[in-house]
């Protein structure tokens, strides 16, 4: 897993709740047996105006030029502001996979769902929760001020801002130390585990006795 | 001792080792695998050079890519044929039990594992799927995960996890005859809200969920994720045990006893605390209808459709606005006067066999109406669809109109070739009316198997009770 420690990005916001784990990966690309490959479809049935297939070419696809992936402003984002619930539904991995392709690596809203938070950091991408005062104040930022920048630094658990605009930003967050550490270090949580092997046989080892049918 | 909640109980009886940092190293007894989201789990195994911790910890089945008509003539999409291929040749090479395509006991995962016995009271059970809170109908610690845990739970039978907060949802009270757990699940979402139990394991409990058949049990469980948590259980009783018993998996007579009396174990304590208290009246509860784009926009048969303008949250209505429009619908129309195209029967949320016998019942001496476009009925199991046949259920569907189909995933998510087509307007018993889950552009209402059979009849949504019922 690809580490994460300090990045500087345009923040593209994605003004709408609920926004679904269908809607950020449509399931027609979820037949792939890769794991790389998603980022062209990320977000495919907003993005698109023509129904997509896997083995499109997708630079020849029409554009949706109302979405605000395809708004040249937001070109190079790394950062998605976004509302409550983000990545609900299906826990397809295929959506933070698809996020991480497309070059997001930091995703700020009032709240997500267990599922998608969880498998981000799996993938590299720091999900943030900030109140929702400070989020209505960054989505209006990113959009009075155009090329508005944001620099994350998940050591000192700060979100800075950088470019010129009415409000400055200086915004402390909170995540768990575990996902922290391994973010920062871009660790292997299955070795992790498995240093732990004695534990499990010893666990193992007395479930048998409580429970001999499941051994 | 301090009272324990059901999951506190499941969660201990699970803990491997708690880490330093607050999480805890949880073991799996059970772990479900389909054909989406383990490819590279099964690759990640093979690039570390990791073997599966206990291989008969595993159960897989294909089921979000099969035909269901046809079924001899293989998968005709090229792309979902080589997931399925790589489903049975990576349980092929690591020795994990699949019951393949050709295997009547094929079916979706979360059909076929209770089906089986492999579900059972007081253990954990994974699957990479978010629909595995079903299970929790047993008094299971069951959750969804993604790809990365599949092959963390191969290769070390646990996970990293942080225990989630308790929620009770009660449901007291006699349910109306037309009133299914469909019903009372889709108007729990509809008070709480699709974020409403995030960061929360939800307990059911009540006498109108006690009343309930496992069957039910499990349509209840199945969509506590659309609530926002991860997991939802029911609490063990002689229901549970009485559904277990005599099941391939189950444990053998010489065991039962020893596993009833430990399965015994998994209720609240009268004293246990939790974090959060939902209470509704069964009363209160009518047949629902969805009419938005996500599943907590509910509605009962006999209301009109909202108005945006009622509504002061100004991302709450934008949402409603952006649904209205995606669903081709218009605020103050009765729902009973939305006509539909397409109606689909099955889903792991609604397949199981009181599902088919439900549908049935509506269906028996009457015709779908020649404005529905398809009404499909999929079973969940190959042994429900012979069941159901056994039963006669087949014949009486057929009479009326509905089509046969093969067990799976079918239309539910539309990753094999049953699909809506843009604007189609379908009465669906699955479990999500997002924009384009069914296929793109197509209009989602979820409901039960009796109202989506009684909408087939009538060519729109109407209340099972005025269908005339034919003994």
């Amino acid at each position: 897993m690809e580490k994460f420690k300090k990045m500087t990005a345009i923040a593209v916001p994605m003004d709408r709740a609920n926004v679904d784990t269908d809607a950020i990966i449509p399931k027609q690309f979820l037949k792939s047996i890769k794991r790389s490959g998603f980022g062209p479809n990320l977000f495919d049935e907003w993005r698109y105006l023509d129904h997509g297939e896997p083995g499109m070419d997708n630079a020849n696809r029409p554009i949706n030029t109302d979405f605000v992936l395809n708004q040249s402003r937001y070109f190079n984002a790394k950062i998605l502001l976004a509302r409550d619930n983000f990545g609900c539904g299906s826990s397809r991995e295929h959506a933070p996979w698809a996020l991480e392709d497309y070059g997001i690596r930091v995703i700020i809203a009032p709240s997500f769902a267990d599922i998608f938070y969880n498998n981000c950091f799996k993938n590299g991408l720091l999900p943030i929760i900030l109140s929702e005062t400070i989020i209505n104040d960054l989505f209006n930022a990113v959009d009075s001020t155009e090329g508005f920048q944001l620099t994350v630094d998940l050591e000192q658990q700060k979100i800075i801002s950088d470019s010129a605009s009415d409000t400055e930003f200086n915004i402390d967050f909170e995540l768990d130390q575990f996902r922290r550490h391994c973010l920062l270090e871009g660790l292997d949580e299955i070795g992790l585990t498995l240093e732990h092997a004695k534990d499990i046989h010893a666990y193992e080892k007395k479930q048998k006795e409580i429970t001999p049918w499941l051994y | 001792m301090s009272a324990k909640t059901l999951y506190d109980k499941l969660w201990d009886s699970h803990v491997v080792r708690e880490n330093d940092d607050g999480t805890s190293l949880l073991y799996i007894d059970r772990q479900l695998i389909h054909e989406v989201t383990s490819p590279q789990a099964f690759e990640g195994l093979r690039m570390a050079n990791r073997k599966p911790w206990k291989l008969s910890a595993n159960l897989a089945t294909p089921d979000h890519n099969v035909p269901t008509t046809d079924r001899e003539k293989g998968i005709e999409d090229p792309i979902s044929k080589l997931q399925v291929d790589t489903l049975d040749s990576n349980c092929d090479a690591f020795g994990i039990t699949e019951f393949k395509m050709d295997d009547i006991r094929q079916g979706i995962v979360h059909v076929v594992s209770p089906e089986q016995g492999a579900t059972l009271p007081g253990m954990t059970l994974v699957c990479g799927d978010s629909h595995t809170s079903t299970h929790g109908a047993f008094g299971t610690l069951a959750f969804g995960v993604g790809t990365s845990e599949v092959e963390h739970v191969l290769a070390t039978q646990c996970l990293i996890q942080k225990k989630s907060k308790n929620m009770l949802v009660e449901v007291n009270g006699q349910l109306d005859d037309a009133v299914t757990a469909k019903d009372i699940i889709l108007a729990i979402i509809g008070k709480i809200g699709t974020a409403g139990g995030t960061g929360y394991a939800i307990e059911f409990a009540g006498d109108a969920i006690r009343s309930l058949s496992m069957e039910g049990r499990m349509t209840m469980s199945n969509m506590a994720i659309e609530a926002g948590a991860r997991a939802g259980m029911i609490a063990v009783d002689d229901t549970t045990i009485e559904y277990v018993k005599g099941r391939p998996y189950s444990p053998d007579e010489q065991q039962w006893s020893q596993a009833v009396t430990y399965w015994q174990n998994f209720y609240s304590d009268a004293d246990a605390q939790f974090d959060k208290v939902v209470t509704l009246k069964a009363e209160e509860i009518k047949p629902q209808v969805t009419w938005g784009t996500s599943p907590e926009m509910t509605m009962a048969i006999d209301e009109t459709i909202p108005d945006p303008a009622q509504e002061s949250d100004p991302v709450k209505q934008e949402g409603m606005i952006a649904a209205l429009n995606y669903m081709g619908l218009i605020a103050g129309t009765p729902i009973s006067e939305v006509p539909v195209d397409i109606v689909f029967i099955g889903s792991c949320t609604n397949s199981r066999i009181e599902d088919i016998r439900a549908a049935a019942q509506v269906a028996k001496g009457n015709t779908v109406s020649e404005s529905i476009k398809q009404a499909l009925v999929v079973p969940g199991s190959g042994l429900i669809k012979q069941q159901a046949e056994n039963e006669g259920l087949d014949k009486i569907l057929l009479a009326a109109g509905f089509e046969w189909r093969d067990p799976g995933c079918s239309m539910c998510l539309a990753m094999n070739a049953d699909r809506l087509e843009p604007q189609e307007r379908c009465a669906s018993t699955s479990n999500r009316n997002f924009e384009g889950r069914q296929g793109q552009g197509g209009r989602t209402h979820l409901v039960s198997p009796a109202m989506a059979a009684a909408a087939a009849i009538a060519g729109h949504f109407v209340d099972v009770e005025t269908i005339t019922k034919h003994p």
